[in-house]
């Protein structure tokens, strides 16, 4: 044992050294929005006053923090939905059409996010969506279909058939088949999907630049970013940071909770390539 | 199937509706509005392929075409090599490796625009801890201007990249790794094959799936690259790192030509498009 430690060390020099790098500048940001610094909102010593000049920035930290809640709720909500019924439709059902939109579904992908943006901020006008927090979940939602769907359509697969022909048998319709026998089943799809959706939605930032203009409705990546373009040179970096470690930690969280979960979308991705 | 086709259509409705409202619809009006006069504000008209003539005589966009290439070359070759150097350190049953490779991985979980604000930080001179760092070990001399050359800015930029996305790369190609039959690096131990013989006639060969998959997300990821030189670079020094993302998004929402915006964010995916089914096409002739 001891011998195979010995043998192993500059394998584990050459990770803590890698993990170093890596980790430092979480630390280093979390550190540096909470100590004192002249010219930031903390100019000495040790405390929240970087968090209390981002709490009373623009409409205020927690108007930002709701925006970001309720975006991201909305896109999770809705991709879940979504997603599970598709799903079990292109799981279970033959329908016409049923493989041009799957497709369809998958081909988003091919497009580049970005680029769709413009003619989606006009299409949102024309339903009077344009800067809209609902309009913005939808269009997170639209995002997040092609990964949603295909994570769920092979959770519902890999469910035994007979299962949904057994409770057919006890006299379940296709909701109750869905609702009360598979839903359990594709619980950890669930997980994956949502998990995605959240850290999608919760961290985009071209898709809210391009779709909002109110100050008020701006999610949380957009306001701190604004805090830092508004400052015409003089940047507060240490509010700056205190915006990125309330940004970071319940992505951080989140993550470290749901690792495996998230893992299970990659190797999902990685059976078909 | 065991269930009637109707009932397909109703659990498959609200995928249609998106994907018909929120996906086709748009592919359909930018290529209306590409082909008209579309100011951000007020009456469009049409105008024919103005547009596509605008950006052809666009010098900037022609600048941006030739730095994003430059840079999502740069930024595939970098990511690539330190995701599969990740991979093989940390692919191994060594005590506690699950530690090293969620240490690698964590940056991933950070969103892009917060990585870039926090990058910003860190190359500021009034707080940055690197330019103290470097001093004290004598590798630099008085200020360090990280963002403030193309040079300086471009390897900046692409740090963070490296920063927020090789345990992405390491995570895909891990997986890939996984899928190996172990009797193979066995059959070549006994073999008395060579590390760097098993490496090129085993490893390399059987990961090409997962290595084309992480070519194909980074090429696609770094031709639109908007966040980090919208929000760390600002496109600059001098426009330096103007990306054409950055050209479309200026064109929209500083000149208000939405109509070449759209004309330029057609080419921008008709180049995409071509370029991801011909990586694909590859992907899938290697594999069979």
């Amino acid at each position: 044992m001891t011998v195979r430690v010995a043998r192993n060390i500059p394998f584990y020099v050459v990770c803590v050294v890698i993990a170093a790098v890596f980790l430092f500048p979480l630390l280093w940001s979390a550190v540096a929005s909470v100590q004192g610094q002249a010219g930031t909102g903390q100019s000495q010593g040790v405390g929240l006053g970087n968090y209390q000049v981002l709490a009373s920035f623009g409409a205020g930290l927690w108007h930002y923090l709701f925006n970001s809640a309720v975006v991201s709720t909305l896109t999770v909500l809705g991709t879940l939905v979504v997603s599970t019924f598709g799903g079990y439709a292109f799981a279970r059902f033959q329908f016409p059409g049923r493989r041009a939109l799957f497709l369809l579904t998958l081909s988003i992908l091919m497009v580049p996010y970005a680029t769709i943006l413009v003619p989606l901020y006009v299409i949102l006008g024309l339903v009077d969506l344009q800067d809209s927090l609902i309009g913005l979940s939808l269009v997170m939602v639209m995002f997040q279909l092609p990964f949603a769907t295909y994570m769920m359509r092979i959770s519902f697969e890999a469910v035994p058939r007979e299962m949904d022909e057994a409770a057919q048998i006890d006299g379940a319709n296709t909701f109750g088949v869905l609702y009360r026998i598979l839903l359990p089943a594709v619980r950890p799809g669930m997980i994956t999907v949502g998990l995605f959706a959240f850290l999608a939605s919760w961290n985009d930032f071209v898709a809210p630049l391009i779709l909002l203009s109110d100050g008020s409705k701006f999610t949380l990546p957009l306001a701190v970013v604004s805090l830092e373009h508004e400052s015409f040179g003089v940047i507060n970096y240490g509010a700056l940071e205190a915006g990125v470690v309330v940004t970071a930690i319940p992505c951080l969280f989140l993550f470290l909770v749901l690792q495996r979960y998230y893992v299970r979308g990659f190797m999902a991705g990685a059976i078909h390539g | 199937m065991p269930f009637n086709g109707m009932v397909g259509w109703a659990y498959a409705a609200p995928t249609a509706a998106i994907v018909g409202g929120l996906f086709i619809a748009p592919l359909v009006m930018m290529a209306w509005m590409s082909l008209n006069h579309w100011p951000l504000i007020g009456d469009h008209d049409f105008g024919g392929l103005d547009n596509y003539r605008a950006v052809a005589h666009n010098d900037l966009v022609v600048q941006a075409v030739g730095f994003t290439l430059e840079y999502t070359l740069v930024v595939t070759v970098v990511l690539t090599v330190l995701g599969l150097g990740l991979a093989l350190l940390v692919q191994e049953g060594h005590r506690g490796v699950g530690i090293f490779r969620t240490a690698f991985f964590l940056p991933t979980s950070v969103g892009l625009a917060a990585a870039s604000l926090l990058f910003l930080g860190l190359y500021s001179v009034q707080i940055g801890p690197l330019d103290p760092f470097f001093r004290q070990i004598g590798l630099a001399h008085g200020e360090i201007d990280w963002l403030g050359t193309p040079a300086s800015a471009l390897f900046s930029s692409i740090a963070l990249i490296v920063w927020r996305f090789a345990g992405f790369d390491m995570i895909l190609l891990l997986v890939g790794l996984s899928r190996i039959p172990t009797d193979l690096y066995e059959a070549a131990r006994i073999d008395g094959a060579s590390w760097i013989q098993t490496f090129r006639r085993i490893t390399l060969p059987l990961l090409r799936p997962s290595l084309a998959m992480v070519l194909i997300l980074t090429i696609t990821g770094s031709l639109l690259a908007f966040d980090q030189f919208y929000i760390l670079t600002r496109g600059g020094p001098a426009n330096s790192t103007v990306s054409i993302v950055i050209v479309i998004y200026r064109e929209a929402f500083t000149r208000f030509n939405l109509g070449t915006a759209a004309a330029l964010s057609l080419l921008t995916m008709a180049a995409l498009v071509a370029l991801n089914s011909v990586q694909l096409r590859l992907l899938r002739g290697e594999s069979n």
